[in-house]
């Protein structure tokens, strides 16, 4: 165990990204403030994926007025399971999961039972604006919920694992898995005790991992190992993570990113101020790459395969390098 | 590259401009960097407001006399464009006189004077026989019946004119007495009372009016003492408290039974006092207040005093947020809401740290525990907050009323939290509770408290507080601090916390 600090240099050399650094030089710089609404508002993203032919979970419907609640229950008719979101909620608030029926009621993820009237209460909450920042009025999505996909089983603790991408101008930087657990809450934020797991660019196998800032080697509620994890199917997760760039024209941008066990990559939701802990995760700094990518002679005409490309092969891990996580089980 | 160099250039151009303009401001109005280590100056202004007739206005006020016990004038001045005005002495009394052949609508005149504290606190006038004893106010049989039975008990109970007088207030507070309640349901004024009573046992009685002067106070009217003959010397006494001997800082305006303002051709005339206390040699901000240069002209100091003091508060502000822009870019708290504990800042200049800081955290504290209660009716936010602005104003008055029964008059002071503000923050702090637990809030809210308190350890700094009031442009300093800071993409101080796993690869 290290001691409580590390001095500036260290994280100069490791190539850390700070919270200025990234305010300043990054997101005021080529994050367009007229932008930020396709990504803060989670209908208009979705929106504008389906547009771009980028997959997301189906849109049911949306309740944008108080009294459309009243005569919801229509609506939920032949829906087995799905999720109830406000579209402007931040952090994983107000986001209800319906993963079954019980006669009457509806079986929530942790297992609860719950009334139609509970959901209508809901709504009217989100509407209201509960979950919005600064309590704007709000509108309520329901969407299909993800049918989680079999690799992923033994490493997550209620919610779905997501894998997170930093895209900077289309271009894939850094990638991580982010696996709640029991001290999160079934949660996917990392400083409320998700695990993030870093993944390598080039193959999406697991790099390092950590938990609370501190490494980990496997997952705190299950005990499964995380240096197996390897995400099959890892280019065309990179290529939706690269045109949500063409799609917002925001460069830089964190994209999550679901597994869905029939659909395949599914885009969850965007953000235009992607958090810093995907450094901790991934055990090194995003500067040097995002400095990397910034001195490229860009052509916005490049396509999303050739950027992909270009990422996979500039960020791949050396052979040496073996997995992190691996080495410290054995 | 070059836009960066453009930017630093702006900000030495501005830090340049501000040192500049202050040294520039030091040579011509002689203004002194540091604070005089001499006695602190009170500037201290009277405001008459009155109702002009339209005819012919003579205004006369009761001044203060040069030698007075504590305090030496220096200086004074009188603004009132189209008055002429004089100051005229008889009978050894003062008395500024403003006149003017035809006035109407609403007059202002202003009379402000500068006191240095001085060691000597005797009084001229203590010795002066009495005189002028015949003046006796004749009250209606019940009331001199009561009159005369509470004397009576005073006499019974005293030696002397001291101990009659001490006996007399005792008695005059006593609730149990219905003599001492006949007399104060009457019309007349506690000093007015209690100088008839004293008048009924032979004891000369003089009036005195005077201020408190406290800094930065405004809209002050005076306050009214008793002094009684002993037989060889006048003796001042608090009608209320029974106190004898001059307060500290009371500052004796006028004395005897002449009125403080006549006003002749104007109705609804009224007399305030505004006082402001200053760090700066007396002979000093003399010439900064009343010379031709074009930094007297252009500093705070002509302002009336009641804008003074205003300024003396605003024109600290920069520092407050230079604090909170250095904490949380590059120090890493987190604070709840950005510019509030600024504001708490400044409420803490009001009312001193600790209780500032007790009460503070009571009040948000109870407003938590109410705000519980709330998100239980499931409330719209607007609706919500105006419900906790209302709870805060409750929970201010019961904590003041509260405190003052238990004999802290400190209680009185949290009136000067911005209320909304502390609905906002209770607010704010209940929904960080549902949704990231207790530890965040002492943490954001331990993180808010630590910037206001370091702020306000700034703002009360006494050079810091001369600079920014006598140098108001160097503030631009400050701006230009701020702005550099603005563009800082260094690490923060709490990263290297954050990242500490970083260590151990």
């Amino acid at each position: 165990m290290g001691r409580a600090w590390v001095s500036r240099k260290q994280l100069k050399n490791y190539g850390m990204l700070g919270m200025n650094c990234r305010n300043v030089d990054f997101i005021n710089r080529y994050n367009d403030r007229k932008l930020f609404p396709l990504v803060d508002n989670k209908l208009q993203t979705k929106l504008l994926a389906q547009e771009y032919g980028v997959p997301t979970p189906l849109l049911r419907f949306v309740v944008r007025e108080q009294h459309e609640i009243s005569h919801i229950e229509q609506e939920f008719a032949g829906l087995e399971h799905f999720a109830l979101k406000p579209a402007k909620g931040s952090g994983g608030k107000g986001i209800m999961v319906i993963t079954g029926r019980h006669g009457d009621q509806f079986v929530r993820s942790s297992g609860a039972e719950i009334s139609v009237s509970d959901i209508r209460r809901h709504m009217s909450n989100i509407l209201a604006g509960l979950y919005s920042l600064g309590g704007s009025p709000d509108v309520a999505i329901v969407e299909d919920l993800i049918a989680f996909d079999e690799c992923f089983s033994g490493y997550s603790h209620e919610g779905v694992p997501d894998i997170r991408i930093i895209v900077f101008k289309g271009y894939p930087v850094m990638a991580m898995l982010r696996l709640s657990t029991h001290a999160s809450d079934g949660k996917a934020n990392l400083h409320q005790g998700a695990v993030g797991v870093g993944l390598a660019l080039d193959t999406g196998r697991c790099l390092y991992a950590a938990q609370f800032g501190r490494p980990v080697s496997m997952h705190p509620d299950t005990g499964q190992a995380l240096g197996d994890i390897h995400i099959e199917g890892w280019r065309d997760i990179l290529l939706l993570a690269s045109q949500c760039y063409d799609m917002t024209g925001l460069g830089y941008i964190g994209t999550d990113i679901v597994l869905d066990r029939l659909q395949g990559p599914q885009l969850l939701e965007l953000n235009a101020r992607p958090g810093l802990a995907i450094q901790i995760a991934n055990g090194r700094g995003l500067l040097p790459r995002l400095r990397h990518i910034e001195g490229l002679t860009s052509n916005r005409r490049f396509r999303s395969e050739h950027r992909v490309d270009y990422a996979m092969r500039q960020f791949a891990e050396p052979e040496k390098n073996p997995p992190q996580v691996g080495a410290q089980v054995a | 590259m070059n836009q960066k160099r453009g930017f630093f250039a702006i900000l030495v151009l501005l830090a340049l401009g501000g040192v500049i303009l202050a040294i520039a401001r030091h040579v011509d109005t002689g203004t002194p960097f540091l604070p005089g280590q001499e006695k602190s100056v009170w500037l201290v202004e009277a405001r008459i407001d009155f109702d002009a007739d339209g005819g012919a206005v003579t205004a006369s006020l009761a001044l203060p006399e040069d030698q007075l016990p504590g305090y030496q004038l220096v200086a004074e001045q009188a603004a009132s464009p189209g008055y002429g005005f004089a100051i005229l002495t008889e009978r050894r009394s003062r008395r500024a006189e403003w006149t003017r052949r035809e006035a109407s609508g609403e007059q202002s005149l202003y009379y402000s004077a500068q006191l240095v504290e001085s060691e000597n606190r005797d009084d001229n006038h203590a010795n002066d026989p009495p005189v002028d004893r015949s003046r006796i106010v004749y009250w209606d049989e019940a009331r001199e019946l009561a009159a005369r039975d509470l004397l009576k008990v005073a006499r019974e109970r005293s030696s002397s004119p001291q101990s009659l007088t001490r006996e007399l207030i005792k008695l005059l507070d006593s609730a149990a007495s219905q003599n001492a309640a006949l007399l104060r349901s009457g019309a007349e004024q506690r000093s007015d009372l209690l100088m008839h009573l004293l008048e009924r046992a032979d004891i000369a009685t003089r009036s005195v009016k005077g201020l408190y002067l406290e800094d930065a106070r405004r809209r002050q009217t005076l306050s009214r003492l008793v002094e009684f003959y002993t037989g060889s010397e006048w003796l001042l006494v608090d009608p209320r408290t029974g106190a004898v001997g001059l307060p500290a800082d009371f500052l004796v305006w006028t004395r005897g039974r002449a009125s403080v303002l006549d006003v002749i051709g104007g109705a609804k005339s009224r007399v305030q006092f505004s006082m402001i206390r200053q760090t700066i040699p007396a002979t000093q901000l003399a010439r900064a207040s009343t010379g031709e240069g074009l930094f007297s002209r252009l500093g705070v100091q002509r302002l009336p005093i009641e804008e003074q003091s205003m300024f003396k508060l605003l024109l600290l502000l920069p520092l407050g947020a230079a604090v909170v822009v250095f904490m949380r870019v590059i120090i890493g708290l987190q604070t709840s809401g950005t510019f509030m504990p600024v504001l708490i800042a400044l409420a803490f200049l009001q009312t001193s740290l600790v209780a500032g800081l007790v009460s503070f955290v009571l009040i948000v504290a109870a407003g938590l525990a109410l705000r519980s209660y709330l998100s239980r009716l499931n409330l719209l936010l607007v609706a919500r907050i105006a419900t906790l602005i209302v709870l805060v104003v409750f929970l201010i008055s019961a904590f003041s009323i509260i405190g003052y029964q238990l004999g802290f008059s400190t209680g009185m002071t949290i009136t000067f939290f911005p209320m909304i503000i502390i609905a906002w923050t209770i607010e704010r702090m209940s929904i960080l509770w549902e949704e990231d637990g207790s530890s965040e809030v002492i943490k954001q809210g331990g993180g808010s408290l630590l910037v206001a308190v370091f702020a306000y350890l700034l703002m009360e700094n006494p050079l810091l507080v001369h600079l920014s009031f006598n140098f108001p442009e160097l503030n631009l300093v400050l701006l230009a601090s701020i702005l550099a800071m603005g563009q800082y993409t260094g690490y923060k101080l709490s990263e290297l916390w954050r990242f500490r796993a970083m260590d151990d690869l």
